[in-house]
């Protein structure tokens, strides 16, 4: 199988489907002359031409209803935000009129759009650059939210949620763009709704996605040298729909459940799996459920602090030791 | 067309003011070459936005404007403060993330505040400031103050719909707003052709929201403080809102990342054959108040200036991991003791 980055995944998905379907186009800042401002769209104004590779102004509001009109009469955007924290100035278009579409018109119209770009902190760009929007846009009924781990989900999630007739919140992660995986060369598709055992483990259970899952991932590895603590890792790869029975299936064997996130505790996702699993698993936890997560603040500029904040390794390490009563 | 002032009430700078903005626009571009070098040395770290060659802008407009005046800007911030007065250390060790920068090491190089000075940041999110100006001349207005408000944005901010709000609001309250587009030619890497239905930014204001619009050439501090002097008295007359575009350009990369491949280096060395620092050095040069060895003595103080205040920024202390708690609420439970 070819090894290709994260971002090479994303650019053949849109390719793809673009040569598959000439309804389907890319509107963004910076996406077509430029090539990308984190070179996900390299070459695509090249193959495409400026009707189906289209550089916007900056007018996130403007392009983001553009994307949900275009939909309603049958095309299939692609709105790039070139980080999710700008799609705050066009948030009523993402949780009103994308999603809401549908039902206020009693079925008529469908709007197949997807939006994607980066979401996360990390970068040092302080408190209004470093949204983690995974809870905020899972909140919403009528949006699907997509967060693809490796580039293998992120190329099959794309094309899927390309395909999807309802609006999709598709969730990258800066620092993982240059990361490499295997990649088959023929088609495929990967499902919403279907959560990946990342790594399996008979002691705790770990909710993780996205970069959080790669931190948890290296949490689990330094349990498993340091302690022999082996935790299991579970990847929903979708936030809404939530694949809750495999997450359950696998509190079930573990007793205990750590969920990982980079957003917000409060009203967070950690939240959100914390209470269905719960209602599934009442008894067979052994350990009330701890959650990981962004401390409770804005997103500090200085290093120092922002290291702080947001949740690394040793926490989710940490987190699981306490899960699983480890005496040290 | 509105004249702003009548020639026979134009002041003269004196020697001292034009000698004192050579001083600050060498100051801002030899703070940015270090900012440069300390970015390359992991020192900084974030989005860092150079206002190398855009110098003139703000401090011939500031220096029009009085210390209760307020002023508020976009994440190209670096030259506004340092024309405000804000010291070169407090910004070095904001940049550094130090408890001892400006804003505490929570805001970074887009976000420099500074209350006392009466500066509004540094703001991250294109355009999301110009209602902030709104606010802020709303306040003067209904408090019948001897305010104007100094709002700076670039030529891509004006196609966002936040400008576009804040812009009628202004003209429909008459506030006392020098709305001043800092037009560089691009946002990032798109021409401002590419991103503007009417080219001519000034011409987005006038009809549509009763906001008369000026032109003025940015590479020229003095224009900059003439233009900026006169709109401030018709702001202070009570007559509302001026919105000033501002022809510019910058020399450096849109942040410290960009191959910048959107433009040719003949372009860029063409407008730095204009360089403000340069030109306002011509005249000041011909009223023999500055010859080569005054040149070199003044860059020479201005950069062991800069460099103190690397070293000092460079040496302070990083916050506590415990302050990053501080400064989220007043206090939480509000106006209550518990
Ligand atoms: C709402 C929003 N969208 C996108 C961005 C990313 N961005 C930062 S600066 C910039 C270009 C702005 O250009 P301009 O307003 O001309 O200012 P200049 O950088 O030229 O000073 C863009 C697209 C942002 N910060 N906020
Ligand atoms: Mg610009």
């Amino acid at each position: 199988m070819p090894e290709i980055q994260f971002r090479e995944a994303l650019n053949q998905a849109m390719c793809e489907e673009m040569d598959r379907d000439p309804d389907v186009f890319l509107i963004g800042e910076e996406v077509a002359e430029y090539d990308g401002a984190y070179k996900v769209s390299q070459g695509m104004l090249a193959r495409f031409g400026p009707m189906r590779v289209v550089d916007s102004p900056i007018s996130e509001a403007g392009f983001a209803g553009l994307g949900v009109g275009a939909a309603m009469v049958g095309m299939r955007p692609i709105v790039e935000f070139m980080t999710f924290s700008f799609s705050l100035v066009a948030f009523d278009q993402v949780v009103n009129n994308a999603p809401k579409m549908r039902y206020m018109s009693g079925g008529q119209f469908k709007v197949p759009i997807v939006f994607r770009g980066i979401s996360g902190a990390g970068q040092q760009l302080a408190a209004t650059h470093s949204w983690t929007v995974d809870a905020l846009y899972a909140h919403v009924p009528g949006l699907k939210v997509v967060v693809p781990t490796t580039p293998y989900e992120a190329k099959g999630l794309l094309k899927t949620a390309i395909r999807d007739d309802d609006p999709v919140i598709f969730l990258e992660n800066e620092a993982m763009y240059g990361h490499r995986g295997e990649v088959p060369a023929e088609e495929y598709l990967l499902p919403f709704g279907q959560a990946d055992i990342k790594r399996e483990g008979s002691h705790c259970t770990i909710v993780a996605w996205g970069h959080g899952c790669l931190t948890a991932m290296a949490a689990a590895e330094q349990l498993h040298k340091d302690h022999g603590i082996e935790a299991e890792i579970i990847d929903p790869r979708s936030l809404r729909p939530l694949d809750i029975e495999t997450i359950a299936e696998s509190v079930k064997k573990t007793g205990c459940c750590v969920t990982v996130e980079e957003g917000y505790p409060t009203c967070g996702m950690g939240a959100e799996i914390a209470a269905q699993v719960q209602e599934k698993c009442f008894d067979d936890l052994d350990h009330h459920i701890i959650r990981v997560g962004s401390l409770d603040v804005p997103m500090p500029y200085s290093k120092v602090l922002l290291n702080h904040v947001v949740p690394g390794a040793q926490r989710v390490a940490e987190a699981v030791k306490q899960a699983v009563y480890f005496q040290g | 067309m509105i004249t702003l002032v009548e020639q026979s009430q134009k002041v003269e700078p004196s020697p001292a003011q034009m000698m004192d903005w050579y001083r600050q626009m060498a100051l801002i571009r030899q703070f940015e070459l270090r900012c440069a070098q300390s970015y390359q040395q992991q020192k900084i770290g974030g989005f860092c936005h150079l206002y190398v060659g855009q110098e003139a802008v703000a401090v011939g407009s500031i220096a029009a404007v009085r210390p209760s005046d307020y002023i508020i800007t976009a994440y190209r911030d670096h030259g506004h403060a340092i024309a405000r007065g804000m010291d070169c250390e407090s910004l070095l060790a904001e940049l550094y993330g130090k408890a001892s920068g400006c804003s505490h090491g929570k805001g970074g190089s887009m976000h420099f505040f500074d209350r006392e000075k009466n500066f509004f940041g540094g703001h991250a999110i294109v355009a999301g400031h110009v209602p902030l100006a709104v606010g802020l001349g709303w306040a003067i207005k209904y408090r019948k103050e001897d305010r104007v408000v100094l709002c700076y944005f670039g030529d891509g901010a004006m196609n966002q719909g936040a400008f576009h709000e804040a812009l009628n609001l202004a003209g429909l309250f008459k506030l006392p707003i020098i709305f001043m587009v800092e037009n560089n030619g691009y946002g990032m890497g798109t021409h401002v052709q590419r991103a503007s239905a009417v080219v001519e930014l000034k011409l987005r204001t006038g009809d549509a929201y009763g906001i008369p619009g000026k032109h003025v050439d940015g590479m020229d501090c003095l224009a900059m403080y003439e233009m900026t002097l006169a709109a401030a008295q018709y702001c202070r007359a009570g007559h509302g809102a001026l919105f000033i575009e501002v022809k510019t350009y910058r020399y450096r990369g849109h942040s410290m990342s960009d191959p910048q491949k959107y433009r040719t280096r003949e372009e860029v060395a063409g407008y730095q054959e204009h360089d403000p620092i340069g030109r306002l050095e011509k005249v000041l040069r011909a009223k023999n108040l500055l010859d080569d060895s005054k040149v070199q003595a003044i860059n020479n103080e201005i950069h062991a200036h800069v460099e103190e205040a690397h070293h000092r920024a460079d040496a302070a202390p990083f916050p506590q991991t415990q302050d990053v708690w501080k400064d989220v609420y007043a206090n939480p439970y509000g106006p209550y003791q518990l």
